[in-house]
């Protein structure tokens, strides 16, 4: 259980390195390829990148305590 | 711009406001005008029906006392809404029923007691009137009678007249007891006793009896006197009577013989003598007279005092009295009457000697004047006259024939007047006396007349009495008779019960004698199995210390076993567990085959331990140290804060805060001691000074992410514990049997 927090993070920080860089990349293809060089699909794809992975963090930091219920119907 | 556009909002908003707040109001108006029409419709009809229902209870409720006092006694302020409507509840329901039946109680005691002493009473009087048989007992019987009745009407309750023969003692005394009835009756519990009657009929018979002794001696003194001194008048009147018929027979005795001179002065002197005791007695006659009478009236004016008194006892004394003066009275005129013609008789005597002697007298004298030498007893002179002296002695003679036959002649008519008139006054006279002696015959035969009636009356008295007592005896009798069958139907309840008592009184004898041999036998069979008891406890006693023996054995294997488990946990290292428990506890169990507690003790070991042995405490301090850091990193987070942020936060707050490495626990855990710093100072410090149970306790208290994070180390723990707990008692148990099987020398 001590290790696993340990775990999450790099998970977790991993994940949204990739995310960004990923992000990052994607922008500069996109700002390259259709926006004529500008900062701003950079900017976006990074912002983007880091916002899932941290959104993906918390989730993952999260979920022990996330209760999945399931809706009954009545028959 | 922006301004502007606020400022247009804001009135547009305003406005919508104020449009809607004036249709709601419109609305509740409306709804409030619509409904307010049917609320005081609604309204009204339930006021009306609660005081109809108000009006109609309160109503009922004075009609039927029974429903009041129901509603009364469920609904808690009616009682005082229905004193104000009604007035108080009026008590006539239950209680004077009770009263009723409390006072005819009394009347009905009343009444058996008033029998009783009726017939007390009535025997105390039957007892005084038998008593009083004696002389005066008719009158008393008939006072004491009269008192009966008057004691009988007054405990009945039953207003007699009073006997109409009853005279004013006996009056006055009715009109006492009616007295003391009328207030007994206003106190109608009170009433004389027997003994106060009888005392005061003894009373009164005593005062009777006094007065009539006193009375009965007056009157029989003066009867006495008055006898005498009639006796001694009458003996007078006779003595004169005999001396008056003396004096005429020898009166007459004188005028008849002629004898010699001698003869004649001596019965001249007799003559003188009888006189003198003629007059002597008739005086003595007379005062004798006078005092019978004096005598008479005083016994007359005793007899007419005591009929003054007019008691009825006295009335045959009085009777009697009355008869012997009258009877005295009588012979006192008889012999008066005869001395009176006695003494006229002797008038007459008197007279005719008179004129005897005038005429002889005379004729004396005639023939002396002619022939004065002739004596006067010339009867004897035959002899001695010549014819001379016979011849003018014959003429004289035939003369004397002449004038006495002219004389007679004469007299004879004079006579006749004189007789006539002598007639006359003699016929007066005789009236006179035949008056006086009609009158004085009269006067006895009316005395004679009203001693009769009042003798009848006597009698009829007693014939009355006689009647009543027979009546009073019959009621008695009735009486009696009822209180025999009274008696004999009590007799026969009070049997009943006494049969019942004594029935029951035996049985309970019974029950308890039965109960008595019962107790023994149970006593003696207690004895007996208390002995049988001991014996085989003996006979225990003895397999026991066989037992005891094994047991002892089999306790010295436990103990072994245990102390082999107990070294088992000895041999965890630093990181790595201990051996499996497995094969101590097989050999544990082996050893305690029939102890279940052993065994139970066994199987509660927790699988882990068995299977993969458990940590140190050493080894879990260590691990304790390192968790404490990043319990305190994730301190913030929970299930409500578990963002990243909250994550920064967290760390930030790990890194900021400093905390004592190991504190204290206190005692009792307050709400502040449950931050998750504290606890885990707390821990530390419990771990480090030996106390695993109280750091896993407090370590418990964590709650959120650090709890999440220290879960592993948490079960750690309690394994541990548990494996520990378990040992522990097993070896305490395992002491504690070879302690119990270990035998003192």
């Amino acid at each position: 259980m001590a290790d696993e927090l340990g775990r999450k993070w790099d998970r977790c920080l991993a994940d949204t390195a990739l995310k960004t860089a990923t992000g990052v990349g994607i922008g500069i293809v996109f700002s390259v390829l259709f926006f004529k060089r500008r900062t701003w699909p950079v900017s976006f794809g990074s912002g983007l990148g880091l916002g899932m992975g941290y959104s993906n963090c918390q989730h993952d930091f999260r979920s022990p305590y996330l209760i999945h219920g399931r809706v009954v119907k009545d028959q | 711009m922006l301004r502007v556009c606020l400022r247009g909002v804001k009135a547009t908003a305003q406005k919508s406001s104020g449009r809607i707040r004036l249709t709601n109001v419109q609305q509740c108006r409306e709804y409030t005008t619509g409904e307010s029409s049917g609320a005081s419709r609604v309204v009204a009809a339930g006021l009306l029906t609660v005081t109809g229902g108000i009006g109609g209870t309160i109503i009922y409720a004075k009609w039927d006392h029974k429903f009041r006092a129901a509603v009364e006694k469920n609904v808690p302020y009616s009682e005082w809404l229905l004193g104000l409507a009604l007035g108080p509840a009026s008590q006539d329901a239950g209680l004077p029923i009770r009263k009723q039946m409390e006072s005819i109680q009394p009347p009905s005691m009343m009444e058996k007691q008033m029998r009783t002493s009726k017939a007390k009473s009535e025997k105390k009087l039957k007892e005084t009137t038998e008593s009083a048989l004696s002389q005066p007992t008719q009158n008393i019987q008939a006072e004491a009678s009269a008192e009966a009745t008057q004691i009988i009407s007054a405990i009945s309750e039953v207003q007699s007249i009073p006997a109409p023969c009853d005279t004013e003692p006996a009056a006055a005394a009715a009109a006492v007891l009616q007295e003391t009835e009328s207030a007994g009756a206003a106190e109608p519990l009170r009433e004389r006793s027997a003994e106060e009657v009888a005392a005061r009929l003894a009373q009164q018979n005593q005062d009777e009896k006094d007065i009539i002794a006193s009375l009965s001696a007056r009157l029989d003194d003066s009867l006495a006197s008055s006898a005498k001194a009639t006796l001694q008048a009458i003996g007078a009147q006779e003595a004169a009577l005999q001396a008056i018929t003396q004096h005429t027979h020898k009166l007459k005795e004188a005028m008849e013989t002629e004898g010699p001179t001698e003869e004649k002065s001596t019965q001249w002197k007799d003559l003188e003598a009888a006189l003198a005791d003629r007059t002597t007695s008739v005086n003595v006659a007379k005062t004798a007279l006078v005092k019978a009478n004096e005598a008479l009236d005083g016994l007359k004016s005793v007899i007419d005092k005591s009929r003054g008194l007019k008691i009825t006892a006295a009335r045959p004394l009085i009777l009697a009295a009355e008869e012997n003066l009258h009877k005295m009275v009588v012979d006192l005129d008889k012999v008066v009457s005869k001395v009176q013609s006695a003494e006229s008789e002797a008038k007459i005597v008197a007279q005719y000697t008179e004129l005897v002697n005038e005429a002889k007298q005379q004729f004396q004298r005639e023939v002396s004047s002619l022939t004065p030498e002739i004596q006067a007893n010339w009867k004897g002179l035959t002899g001695k006259l010549s014819t001379d002296d016979l011849n003018a002695l014959i003429a004289h003679a035939h003369r004397r024939i002449d004038q006495l036959n002219r004389e007679l002649a004469e007299q004879r008519v004079r006579g006749q007047i004189h007789m006539e008139a002598a007639l006359e006054q003699q016929r007066a006279e005789d009236q006179k006396a035949l008056d006086k002696a009609v009158g004085t015959a009269t006067q006895h035969v009316k005395e004679e007349a009203r001693l009769d009636q009042e003798r009848k009356l006597a009698e009829l008295r007693e014939v009355i009495e006689a009647e009543m007592r027979t009546q009073l005896r019959r009621q008695a009798a009735a009486h009696t008779d009822h209180v025999r069958d009274v008696l004999k139907v009590q007799e026969q309840e009070l049997r009943a019960e006494a049969e019942q008592d004594l029935s029951s009184k035996l049985l309970e004898q019974e029950t308890r004698y039965r109960q008595l041999t019962q107790e023994q036998l149970d006593d003696f069979t207690l004895d007996m199995n208390a002995a049988y008891a001991r014996l085989k406890g003996v006979e225990e006693a003895i397999d026991s210390h066989v037992e005891a023996e094994e047991e002892a054995r089999k306790a010295h294997r436990l103990w072994l076993s245990v102390e082999a488990l107990t070294y088992t946990l000895k041999t965890a290292s630093a990181e790595s567990p201990s051996m499996p428990l497995e094969d101590a506890a097989e050999a544990v169990r082996a050893s305690c085959v029939d102890n279940d507690f052993a065994l139970a003790l066994t199987s509660a070991l927790p699988e882990e331990s068995l299977k993969r042995g458990v940590y140190s405490e050493a080894s879990l301090r260590a691990r304790f140290n390192s968790l404490r850091s990043l319990a305190r990193r994730v301190a913030l987070i929970d299930e409500s804060h578990n963002t990243l942020y909250q994550y920064f936060l967290s760390y930030v707050q790990a890194a900021l805060l400093f905390e004592r490495q190991q504190e204290v626990p206190p005692t009792q855990l307050r709400s502040e001691d449950l931050d998750p710093f504290k606890l885990l100072s707390y821990a530390s410090y419990c771990l480090e000074h030996g106390d695993l149970e109280l750091a896993a306790k407090l370590v418990n208290q964590l709650r959120g992410e650090a709890r999440r994070v220290v879960e592993d180390w948490l079960t750690e723990a309690r394994l541990t514990l548990e494996t520990r707990q378990v040992i522990s008692l097993l070896s305490a148990y395992a002491n504690a049997v070879g302690l119990g099987t270990t035998q003192a020398p």
